[in-house]
C-alpha cells in the first residue's frame, strides 16, 4: 500500500489542462493543411499527381485539399517546389458536413454545435458506441487514449459504452469492410432515436488508405447519415476531443 | 538430406525463382518434415496461381543458424494436408483452401478463414455461393454437447473500443473446455491490392496493415522491395528505423502491461501506463510528426531525419520515462494480489507453443528464443541486438513479463543506437525490382516476428505478396491457453497475448 502512494507521489497529477490551456503538439505533426495560392502556380499539377488517394484538385484552377481523403502524409507537401503547400500544428479540423473537410480558399470553419433542441439532450452528457469497422485499430487505440489521465473525456460528460441501446450515438472507425456491414447497421439500429453518428478517420469518412478496396465500401458515407467527421490517419486525440466538445456546444 | 532440394538464404537476399528447384509433392512433403524434425519452423507458407496449377511456397527458418530454407512444389485442385503430421500448417492450409479453392485431403480443421470468395476462378470448397460475398462466421463450430453444458458467443462487436472478432466458448459451469475463434471482419484484402505493385498506394496500405505495428510492417515491405532492386541501404536509415521499431516496442508493451493491469483491477498501474504509453507515442510524433509512424519509413529509406537537438531531446525524454515506466510496472509485479491473477493462469506448454510455431511475445513466454533482431538481423550491425528476453512458465505472468524486461531492453537497445547513431544520408530511391524473382524479409516488431514475401513477374512487377503477422501463428494459442481456465479469466487471457485482428485479417 505505501509504495502505491509513494508511486503515486512520484507519477504526479497529469491530467491536462485543455481546454483552458492549448496543447503544445510535437513540431513535426501535420494539422490543418494551409495553401498558399500566391506560390502556387497556375499550371503546375506536381502534389495532384504525388497524391495516390486523390485528395488534392484544381477547381478553377484553385488548388483545394479534401481533408476527408488525406491521410496528412508528409509526401505532397515535400512534392511542391514553390512552398505553397505545408502543413500547420492546427489540430483542429473537423467538421458537421462532408463538403466543410475541403481546404480551400476560404477560411477553415470549425465544427458547429447541435442544434438547440438536440444539444439539450446531447450537451452535457454524450454516450457513445464505439464500432470498429476494418480499419487498422491505430484510430481505435487514439480514442482509447482520451480515456487516459491526461485527456480525462470522462470530465466533459463524454463516454464510450458497452451497449448500443445504452448510447446516444456511434463513432465508427474503418472503411467499413464487406464482413462488418450488418454487424455495424445492427449496431446503428440498436441506438434509440435520436441519434448521433461520427466518422472518425480517413477510412470512416472515405475509405482511407484502403478507398476502392474490393473487400470494403468507402467509408460509412453511403451507408449512414453522417453528423460529425473527424479527419486524420489517425486522428490525433486532440482533433477527435475537440471535434466532440464542439459538437456539444461546451467550446 | 540431399541438400541441393531446397534452397538455404539469408533474409535479405534476391531468389531468382529459375534457380529455384520445383519438387515433386512426395519429395517436398518429405523434405518439410525433415526440416521441421530438424528444429526448423515453418515461418511462412503460401500459394502462387499459375497456368499449371498452383505454385506453392514453404519458407522454414533455421533460427539459430540464422538462415532460411526454401521449399517448393506444385499442387492441382487437392493434395494430402501434412496438417496431420506438421501442426503448425494448420492455418496456412485453410487459407490455401479459402484462397485458391485447393483441398487439403484429410485436413482435420477444415474451416474458411476470412470469409472472402476465392481469389482465383474456382468452386468454393465450401460450396458457398460465388456471387455472393460469404457471411463472415458462418462455419461449423465445435460444440461440446451435454447436460450442463452451454455455449457463450461473442462480437463480432465487443464490449470496448476495440477490433471486431467473434469467439465462442464451450463452458461447463464457470469453466472453459473449448473457445474457438473466428476472425475475417477486418478484411481489407490488403495482399490482393499489392498485386501488380508497388503501387503509390501500397506504402499506406502497409502503414495499416496493422495499425499499433506501422514500423514494424513498413520495415519489412522496404526491407522486401530493397532486397528485390538489390538497394543498399544507408546505415543511418537502418540505424533510424531501428529506433522507430524500439518506440513502437515500448509504447505497445507499456500499454499492454496497462491492460493486463486494468483486466485484473490494479488501477495504479493501468493508469500511470496508459499515461507513459501516450508519452512513447508522443516520441515516435517528435520523430515524424505522427504517433503511429505514419510517414517515416519508405522504400530506399527513411524520410525524417534526427538532428543533434532531436537526438538530445528523445535522449532527455527517454531518461525520464525510463524510471517512471519502472516505478509504475514494478508496483504491479511486486502486488501479491495482482500477481494472484497472472500466475498459472492461460499456460501454453512449450511442446504446444513449438508444435503451433508461435512467435515473438507468447513464444519467448513459453521459452523459446525466437526474435529477429538476434537471429535475423538487417543492415550491418547498425543496432547490436544480443539480449532475448525469455520466460519459461507459459503463462499470463510470463507473457507479462517478458514484456516488461523487453520495455528495459528496448531502453539500453535506444540509449545505445542514439549514441552511436552512423553518420550519412537517410534515402535514395529505388531503382526497378528484378524480375522473376523472390525475396524475403523478417522484423521482430513487438508483438513477435512480421514475415513478408514478395514474388515479382517478368516485368518486375509483384505478383504475389504474402504478409505473416505474428497474430496470424498466435491466435491459435490463445485459444488454447483457455482450455480448464474460468471464462472470466478471458480477458486477462486475451490481453496477455494482445494480438492484432485486422494484422490477421489482412
Ligand atoms: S483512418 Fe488510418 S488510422 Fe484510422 S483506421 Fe483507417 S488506416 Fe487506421
Amino acid at each position: 500500500m505505501l509504495s502505491i502512494i509513494r508511486e503515486r507521489l512520484r507519477q504526479g497529477h497529469r491530467t491536462g489542462k485543455y481546454p483552458k490551456v492549448e496543447p503544445v503538439l510535437p513540431e513535426r505533426f501535420r494539422g490543418l493543411p494551409t495553401i498558399d495560392h500566391q506560390h502556387c502556380q497556375p499550371n503546375c499539377t506536381q502534389c495532384i499527381e504525388g497524391c495516390p488517394f486523390g485528395a488534392l484538385q484544381k477547381v478553377a484552377g484553385k488548388l483545394e485539399l479534401d481533408m476527408g481523403l488525406c491521410l496528412f502524409c508528409p509526401e505532397c507537401s515535400a512534392i511542391c517546389e514553390h512552398g505553397a503547400l505545408s502543413f500547420s500544428r492546427d489540430y483542429h479540423l473537423s467538421s458537421r458536413t462532408r463538403a466543410g473537410l475541403i481546404v480551400d480558399e476560404t477560411e477553415f470553419k470549425m465544427v458547429e454545435a447541435l442544434d438547440a433542441k438536440m444539444k439539450k439532450l446531447f450537451g452535457r452528457s454524450l454516450k457513445l458506441r464505439q464500432v470498429s469497422a476494418g480499419g487498422c485499430n491505430a484510430c481505435e487505440a487514439d480514442l482509447n487514449v482520451l480515456g487516459t489521465l491526461n485527456f480525462d473525456l470522462a470530465r466533459f460528460g463524454i463516454q464510450f459504452v458497452a451497449s448500443p441501446r445504452h448510447a446516444d450515438g456511434i463513432i465508427v472507425t474503418g472503411p467499413v469492410t464487406e464482413n462488418m456491414k450488418s454487424a455495424l447497421l445492427d449496431a446503428y439500429a440498436a441506438v434509440p432515436e435520436p441519434k448521433l453518428v461520427i466518422a472518425s478517420g480517413a477510412c470512416a469518412i472515405g475509405g482511407g488508405p484502403f478507398k476502392d478496396s474490393p473487400e470494403a465500401s468507402n467509408g460509412i458515407g453511403d451507408i449512414l447519415p453522417v453528423d460529425l467527421y473527424i479527419p486524420g490517419c489517425p486522428p490525433h486525440p486532440y482533433t477527435a476531443l475537440d471535434a466532440m466538445l464542439r459538437l456539444m456546444g461546451q467550446l | 538430406m540431399n541438400r541441393s532440394k531446397l534452397i538455404r538464404f539469408q533474409h535479405g537476399a534476391c531468389i531468382p525463382l529459375a534457380e529455384l528447384p520445383r519438387l515433386d509433392f512426395a519429395t517436398f512433403r518429405e523434405s518439410l518434415l525433415e526440416e521441421v524434425a530438424n528444429h526448423a519452423r515453418v515461418a511462412s507458407f503460401f500459394g502462387h496461381p499459375s497456368d499449371d496449377g498452383l505454385e506453392l511456397y514453404a519458407i522454414l527458418a533455421h533460427d539459430w543458424q540464422g538462415d532460411l530454407a526454401l521449399l517448393h512444389t506444385r499442387v492441382a485442385d487437392t493434395y494430402p494436408s501434412l496438417t496431420p503430421d506438421c501442426a503448425q500448417l494448420h492455418l496456412f492450409e485453410r487459407e490455401l483452401a479459402e484462397q485458391y479453392g485447393v483441398r487439403p485431403e484429410g485436413h482435420p480443421w477444415l474451416k474458411p478463414v476470412r470469409f472472402h470468395n476465392p481469389w482465383v476462378d474456382t468452386d468454393d470448397i465450401w460450396g458457398r455461393n460465388a456471387k455472393q460475398h460469404p457471411i463472415p462466421g458462418d462455419m461449423d463450430f465445435y460444440r461440446v454437447e451435454g447436460e450442463e453444458v452451454h455455449e457463450v458467443a461473442v462480437g463480432p462487436i465487443h464490449a470496448g473500443v476495440i477490433e471486431p472478432g467473434h469467439f465462442r466458448f464451450q463452458c461447463h459451469g464457470e469453466q472453459v473446455m473449448h473457445l474457438e475463434i473466428s476472425l475475417g471482419f477486418q478484411h481489407r484484402g490488403i495482399e490482393q491490392m499489392l498485386i501488380g505493385g508497388p503501387h503509390p498506394t501500397s506504402i499506406y496500405q502497409l502503414e495499416a496493415a496493422a495499425g499499433d505495428t506501422t514500423i514494424g510492417h513498413t520495415t519489412a515491405y522496404s526491407q522486401v522491395l530493397e532486397s528485390l532492386a538489390g538497394h543498399d541501404t544507408m546505415p543511418r536509415a537502418y540505424a533510424i528505423r531501428s529506433i522507430a521499431l524500439e518506440l513502437e516496442r515500448l509504447a505497445n508493451h507499456v500499454g499492454g502491461i496497462g491492460g493486463l493491469t486494468t483486466d485484473v483491477g490494479f488501477l495504479p498501474t493501468a493508469s500511470f501506463c496508459g499515461r507513459l504509453r501516450g508519452d512513447y507515442l508522443n516520441l515516435s510524433a517528435e520523430l515524424c510528426g505522427s504517433r503511429f509512424g505514419r510517414g517515416l519509413i519508405r522504400p530506399g529509406g527513411v524520410q525524417f531525419d534526427l538532428d543533434n537537438a532531436l537526438v538530445d531531446k528523445v535522449k532527455q525524454r527517454l531518461a525520464v520515462l525510463e524510471p517512471e515506466t519502472r516505478g509504475a510496472i514494478e508496483l504491479c509485479f511486486d502486488n501479491p494480489s495482482v500477481l494472484a491473477r497472472f500466475e498459472g493462469i492461460g499456460v501454453v506448454s512449450t511442446d504446444d507453443a513449438e508444435e503451433l510455431g508461435l512467435v515473438g511475445v507468447a513464444a519467448k513466454a513459453c521459452g523459446l528464443v525466437r526474435d529477429a533482431r538476434l537471429h535475423h538481423p538487417f543492415g550491418s550491425g547498425e543496432t547490436k541486438f544480443d539480449t532475448p528476453v525469455i520466460e519459461i512458465d507459459g503463462d499470463v505472468c510470463a507473457r507479462g513479463n517478458v514484456r516488461r524486461r523487453e520495455i528495459y531492453a528496448s531502453h539500453e537497445l535506444l540509449r545505445d543506437t542514439l549514441t552511436q547513431l552512423p553518420a550519412g544520408g537517410i534515402y535514395s530511391p529505388l531503382e526497378s525490382l528484378a524480375p522473376d524473382s523472390l525475396a524475403v524479409s523478417l522484423c521482430e516488431g513487438w508483438r513477435g516476428e512480421l514475415i513478408h514475401t514478395a514474388i515479382t513477374d517478368s516485368n518486375g512487377r509483384i505478383s504475389r505478396y504474402k504478409i505473416v503477422d505474428p497474430s496470424f501463428h498466435n491466435w491459435s494459442a490463445l485459444a488454447l491457453s483457455l482450455r480448464g481456465e474460468q471464462i472470466s479469466d478471458f480477458p486477462v487471457c486475451n490481453k496477455s497475448f494482445d494480438l492484432s485482428y485486422c494484422g490477421f485479417d489482412l
